[in-house]
């Protein structure tokens, strides 16, 4: 037995996308009528189609194509479970249709060492007419498994997609919660060696979701290989050891999963970890100017994303232009929602709080604890307030960073944890005798 | 290094062989250093040029999906319809009539001393499932462009179970003519055991032209409104409404090339005892079967830019 799985070597795909806006099949009338028009560039274009991807680059305009993937090389291990992430279009689901043979690399060559079964959407092929069962079995043979087999495993997908009533009637008169079911309960009793999961486990309702899971956790624990696209931060870190960031087609990284996440997601987050500003342009009156924020790790660096586990240091750099002021900053940090998830402000503090300043240059840190904000992402407004009530300088929604779950402090669940904080509370537990139970008294 | 080299050639081809070509003679790409996996790759993905192998062997590992595809079809097929499988005998039944009326009792067309509705009825038999099958299997790619884009299997399978799933209407209208063969007194002849032979002439024919019509369907839309043109012009040029011998020698013979005049020949002399087919039997049969091994070439090759396309 080897311990590779899946190994690609400098795979490249190139989609034509030349006349962008025109459908992507052609009329026979249109290439006749190319051909009539221009018979030489015609002829010319056609040899060039004909050995299209022969060399990387050599043909046609490069605006008339886009590379999907260039030059990918890979190696995944026998067993390991691997978390593909990126934006839309840097080649993800390009790479798992390659594997899973759906479409053909333009360059380049991958061996797969193993069955392979893939996901890449769930309930394909399903026909509204036929009943449940009939749909299980359409659909098992479309997945790669063979009659027998689906018949073996039908009672356990029925079980698992919860539809034992329903199992006879036509799949149309199905809610879409149960449709979704179904399909992804065929889906997973798929037993490939190595299993290609495209951003499917986004269905079904939160219950449902954490089953999918769950059972995608236990196809891994059999030892078999997993790769697997999703949009979901913490699907990725829960299930996924290691992880991939695409961009634009090629491996940006691979790493820890935590520590790509990190990196793709102080790329994305929309807002900037500083903001600074000259001091004819700095928000604020003659009274107080701010002159910079940041966001940063509690060691000074400036950073976008933080696991729920760290704490968050916001800092404010602002300016006093008058003497013996009573002025004090303050942040507030809205969520994506738009909430104000807290402010704050140094108004209690024993030295700084209620204490007149002289004019100066002042620099003030806030230390957001860990375990208080939920994943997602914030935005942080910055003021200097006088006499605690008048807003003499405001820099709004100036800065902002993300918290995505590490799956330090959720145990064994994996499905999504809602609420706009996620405080680690203490929990007690014990068990109460017989004597006891009819007495209210915590 | 050598491990890429010491696939066996004859496990590919059976078991996974992945777009590897016959007839591609790149060179073979280096592999990367710190490779010890004795195993060779079950499957390899490299891209396919020019004309590439069938893969037969990865279609008999998706039979069940064959057979799963045709029995959806036919489950399907009347599915919301008031008549079921009624529709079945009602098309073949209703254009016989049709038929005899116009062609038979107005036009005076010759049916060989036969009774014009089952002389007919024995050629639409055929043409019926053939055309059905033409029409089924032409348009099946672009019909299950969600699969295609979605799952792998091999793409033959697709225009295939249309092919396949015609045979049960055919067998239902079949019943329809044994009646129609009690009613007028025809008495069956031995001949009668080589109609499978016709029917396999006629299968072979709709896969061949149906492989061609959904590889180009893919990619131009035009084939939709090409095929029912294109299969009325060919119910024209095949002995369906008027016998054969009406026409003089030299056209004959070339007449003879259109696999479709060998299959309705076959089934009228089978079912009804009349002249055996002429020699030009085997030329449809030799035309049938060029048809249907360009066909599933050039299906193959169109097949590895179905995904990217439909």
């Amino acid at each position: 037995m080897s311990d590779i799985a899946i190994r690609v070597e400098q795979l490249s795909k190139r989609y034509r996308i030349g006349q962008g806006r025109s459908p992507r099949y052609d009329t026979l009338r249109d290439r006749i009528a190319g051909a009539i028009a221009a018979p030489l560039r015609g002829l010319s274009s056609a040899a060039r189609r004909a050995n299209a991807g022969s060399r990387l680059g050599t043909n046609g305009p490069e605006d008339d194509y886009l590379w999907a993937l260039r030059e990918v090389s890979l190696e995944i291990k026998r067993g390991e479970i691997v978390g593909i992430i990126g934006r839309n279009g840097a080649g993800k689901s390009t790479l798992l249709k390659i594997l899973s043979r759906i479409s053909q690399p333009t360059e380049g060559f991958a061996e797969i060492y193993g069955r392979v079964g893939s996901l890449l959407e769930v309930g394909t092929g399903f026909h509204p007419e036929l009943t449940g069962r009939e749909n299980i079995y359409l659909n098992g043979a479309l997945l790669g498994m063979k009659k027998a087999e689906i018949g073996r495993k039908l009672d356990a997908i029925v079980a698992f997609a919860e539809i034992e009533r329903f199992i006879d009637t036509p799949v149309k008169f199905y809610s879409s919660g149960m449709y979704v079911r179904l399909a992804f309960a065929v889906a997973a009793h798929l037993e490939p060696e190595i299993l290609l999961v495209d951003e499917v486990l986004a269905v079904g309702d939160a219950a449902f979701q954490k089953k999918c899971l769950g059972k995608m956790g236990a196809v891994a624990k059999e030892g078999r290989t997993v790769v697997f696209v999703s949009h979901d931060m913490t699907n990725i870190s829960v299930l996924c050891p290691t992880a991939l960031l695409f961009e634009s087609g090629q491996i940006a990284l691979r790493g820890m999963s935590t520590t790509v996440i990190e990196h793709y997601l102080d790329q994305r987050t929309d807002g900037r970890s500083e903001a600074s500003w000259e001091l004819e342009q700095a928000p604020g009156d003659e009274l107080a100017k701010i002159m910079g924020v940041r966001v940063c790790t509690q060691d000074r660096v400036s950073a976008h994303s933080f696991a729920l586990t760290e704490p968050i240091l916001l800092v404010i750099d602002y300016l006093i232009l008058r003497d013996q002021v009573r002025v004090n900053p303050v942040f507030v940090v809205k969520n994506s929602m738009n909430i104000t998830v807290f402010s704050t402000s140094n108004f209690e503090d024993p030295v700084w709080g209620a204490r007149p300043s002289a004019s100066g240059h002042y620099r003030a840190h806030c230390l957001v604890p860990a375990h208080l904000l939920n994943e997602g992402h914030y935005v942080v407004s910055a003021l200097v307030v006088h006499e605690t009530r008048l807003v003499r300088a405001s820099a709004e929604e100036v800065v902002g960073f993300s918290v995505y779950d590490n799956g330090a402090t959720r145990g064994d669940y994996v499905g999504e944890w809602t609420g706009i904080v996620r405080p680690r509370c203490h929990w007690s537990t014990a068990e109460l005798y017989h004597e006891e139970l009819h007495v209210y008294d915590p | 290094m050598s491990k890429w080299r010491s696939v066996p050639f004859n496990r590919m081809m059976v078991v996974w062989s992945t777009g590897l070509s016959l007839l591609d003679a790149r060179p073979v790409p280096p592999t990367t250093a710190g490779d010890h996996s004795p195993d060779p790759p079950l499957i390899v993905i490299t891209p396919a040029r020019g004309w590439v192998s069938l893969k037969l062997g990865d279609l008999w590992e998706y039979r069940d999906l064959l057979y799963f595809l045709v029995w959806r079809d036919v489950k399907v097929r009347y599915k919301q319809t008031a008549l079921g499988a009624a529709w079945a005998i009602m098309q073949p039944v209703f254009t016989m009539v049709i038929f005899s009326l116009f062609f038979g009792k107005l036009a005076r067309i010759p049916s060989e001393g036969l009774p014009y509705p089952i002389f007919s009825y024995a050629a639409l038999l055929p043409w019926q499932y053939f055309a059905q099958s033409v029409s089924q299997s032409s348009d099946s790619l672009v019909g299950s462009a969600a699969l295609i884009r979605k799952v792998y299997f091999p793409r033959l399978v697709v225009p295939l179970a249309g092919v396949l799933a015609g045979l049960v209407d055919f067998a239902i209208a079949f019943l329809v003519l044994l009646a129609m063969l009690l009613y007028y007194g025809i008495a069956l002849t031995p001949s009668l055991l080589l109609l499978p032979l016709f029917l396999l002439l006629a299968m072979i024919t709709a896969l061949g032209v149906g492989l061609w019509l959904s590889a180009l369907n893919v990619q131009y839309r035009d084939v939709r409104y090409i095929v029912p043109f294109f299969v009325q012009f060919w119910l024209f040029a095949t002995p369906v409404v008027y016998p054969s011998s009406l026409l003089s020698e030299p056209w004959r013979s070339f007449y003879g090339l259109n696999p479709m005049v060998g299959v309705v020949e076959g089934f009228r002399w089978a079912l009804l005892g009349i002249s055996p087919p002429s020699p030009m039997i085997a030329a449809s049969a030799a035309v049938a079967l060029l048809l249907l091994i360009s066909g599933a070439f050039y299906f193959r090759r169109m097949e590895q830019t179905f995904a990217d396309v439909v």
